[in-house]
């Protein structure tokens, strides 16, 4: 199958929500979300706490099953979830303590394709041992993972969503409390991603990183406050509908679109 | 020396004991590891209590007790399940409400029935001289089953322990999966029970996986450890309770505890008196080596 590349103009959706709606009992999450998602493109979803970020990416990892709406990958409605969707969670989520090895971790990416009643295979550890190399892991591979920093946690996060190789990958704040060397991995990774055809979805806070790492920023509080480039969405008046009139927005110089100061958010 | 090892072997009850109890500290090891990395112990003791309905049941009805309490640790594990998905209600108070209410009912059948007291003592603390042939064909048979489900499941089980989130979205049930976990660990409640009882089979749960947490950081070795350890505590126990005539469950545990207190202090790595020690070799005076800065000016 041949992936389009992120210019063409034919270029067909590969995520689509359509009216999307999520209740938490009587508390709304999400409301009216419609939106296509298009291979080779990084797109950041921005918006403040309790925004539906978060939500939105466990709906399209088919963890939460939309109360409105549907979810279609590649035309094709999804209901679950998928292995060409991977999900990397937030790292607050793990048990860290837990006595496994970095190369153990990372193998569980593996864990959905391979039959349950064989050990991982050499090749298998091998392909490992790769994506730990992408991430550049390798040499902690037989670390604990207790004994990693949080740049490391996420590392190995990624390491493990490599080897699952979906067209789309959903991370949910990857840029949160790592290291400046691991977010810079992680922008290089995305480019190559997005160069070879995968799908880049990430929640963020982070207007800085929203506007300088990716292609389409979609801001999000409750429902699409806007969609679009950096430098369409990111003016002050839209950012001060979606984060609630606290935003101070600096112009710096040297990029084209104006840049928030996110020390204010 | 070698008649203090071969003198509680001559007797049949005894035979039946030891083979009990090794065969119990081997399943309990296993599934100890899972309970207390997902810091399960709670749930450990109350599914023992709940099961105490079924076993009542069995015994009013003359069937076998450890298939009445393998049908009420289902239906107190499923009703835990149902109750903390409810949302409102989380896990560990789901646990409290269900395990009282099915205790307090196991003894309100069993008070109407005679020979009360001998009997929930017997439940209580264990009766492993009572152990016969059938019992120990059952408990082979039902550890057998625990362990082959454990090893078939081993990466669903790691997975639910380790990262949840990521599991579910890898197309894990979590509900199914810790459906599956909590029978698992009933299964391995209920054999448990004539051996060392119903209040201390918690320590054959915890301990042993504890002590191999503390040895090792390998999730299967310390599986390996934890089931050598419980039923090396059990073995090492019995034997003590026959030539001391201490209760086999409380010398069992207590042998259990005693490992799990030396492996505690004197690990070379981690003991909390071991570490001390290599410290003070390694820098006799660590107040001058560790804090050059504090040191008064010549």
């Amino acid at each position: 199958m041949v992936i389009p590349g992120p210019h063409q103009q034919d270029r067909k959706p590969l995520l689509t929500a359509r009216e999307l709606s999520v209740h938490y009992e009587e508390r709304s999450a999400l409301r009216d979300i419609t939106l296509d998602i298009y291979p080779g493109r990084t797109v950041s979803l921005l918006g403040p706490n309790g925004a539906g970020k978060s939500t939105l990416l466990k709906v399209f990892a088919g963890m939460i099953p939309p109360s409105h709406g549907s979810v279609e990958l590649a035309g094709t409605p999804l209901s679950g979830a998928h292995e060409s969707v991977t999900y990397v969670p937030q790292r607050t989520g793990a048990d860290w303590t837990f006595p496994i090895s970095v190369l153990e971790a990372t193998l569980l990416g593996l864990s959905r394709s391979r039959p349950r009643w064989r050990p991982f295979s050499r090749r298998d550890r091998d392909q490992a041992i790769q994506a730990l190399q992408e991430v550049k892991m390798d040499h902690l591979s037989a670390a604990q993972i207790g004994a990693l920093s949080g740049g490391q946690q996420q590392r190995v996060f990624l390491a493990r969503a490599l080897l699952a190789c979906g067209r789309v990958l959903l991370l949910d704040e990857p840029f949160t409390g790592v290291d400046i060397p691991t977010q810079e991995m992680l922008v290089e990774l995305f480019e190559r991603l997005s160069n070879e055809g995968t799908a880049v979805v990430y929640a963020t806070h982070d207007l800085q990183q929203a506007a300088s790492t990716s292609d389409e920023v979609i801001l999000l509080n409750g429902q699409i406050v806007a969609r679009g480039s950096p430098a369409e969405v990111m003016s002050e008046k839209i950012l001060r509908t979606t984060f609630g009139g606290q935003v101070i927005v600096v112009h710096a110089s040297n990029t084209s679109a104006p840049v928030p100061d996110e020390a204010l958010i | 020396m070698t008649a203090w090892l071969t003198d509680p072997w001559q007797h049949t009850f005894m035979q039946n004991a030891f083979i009990a109890i090794t065969l119990v500290g081997i399943i309990c090891g296993a599934m100890g590891v899972f309970v207390t990395l997902r810091g399960l112990a709670f749930l450990g003791d109350a599914l023992a209590h709940a099961i105490f309905p079924g076993v009542v049941i069995a015994f009013i009805l003359g069937g076998n007790f450890l298939v009445g309490a393998i049908i009420a640790a289902i239906i107190v594990s499923l009703g835990i399940g149902a109750i903390s998905q409810s949302g409102r209600i989380n896990n560990d108070t789901a646990v409290g409400v269900l395990f009282v209410g099915a205790f307090s009912l196991g003894i309100a059948l069993m008070s109407t029935q005679s020979g009360y007291v001998r009997d929930l003592n017997a439940f209580l603390f264990g009766s492993i001289l009572g152990v016969t042939r059938s019992d120990l064909t059952l408990t082979v048979a039902v550890g057998m089953i625990v362990l082959a489900v454990l090893l078939l499941f081993r990466r669903e089980l790691t997975m639910i322990s380790f990262d949840r989130t990521f599991s579910k979205s890898n197309g894990l049930n979590l509900w199914l999966y810790d459906q599956l976990f909590l029978v698992l660990l009933a299964m391995a409640i209920v054999i448990s029970l004539q051996t060392v009882g119903n209040i201390l089979v918690l320590a054959m749960l915890v301990t042993p996986a504890a002590t191999a947490r503390l040895l090792t950081n390998d999730l299967r070795k310390m599986v390996v450890l934890s089931c050598l350890t419980g039923s090396l505590a059990g073995v090492a126990g019995l034997y003590l309770s026959y030539h001391q005539g201490v209760p086999s469950g409380a010398a069992v545990v207590l042998v259990s505890t005693t490992i799990f207190a030396i492996v505690f202090l004197f690990e070379p790595r981690t003991g909390a008196i071991s570490n001390r020690v290599l410290r003070r070799l390694h820098h006799p005076h660590p107040e001058k080596d560790d804090f050059p800065a504090s040191r008064p000016a010549a």
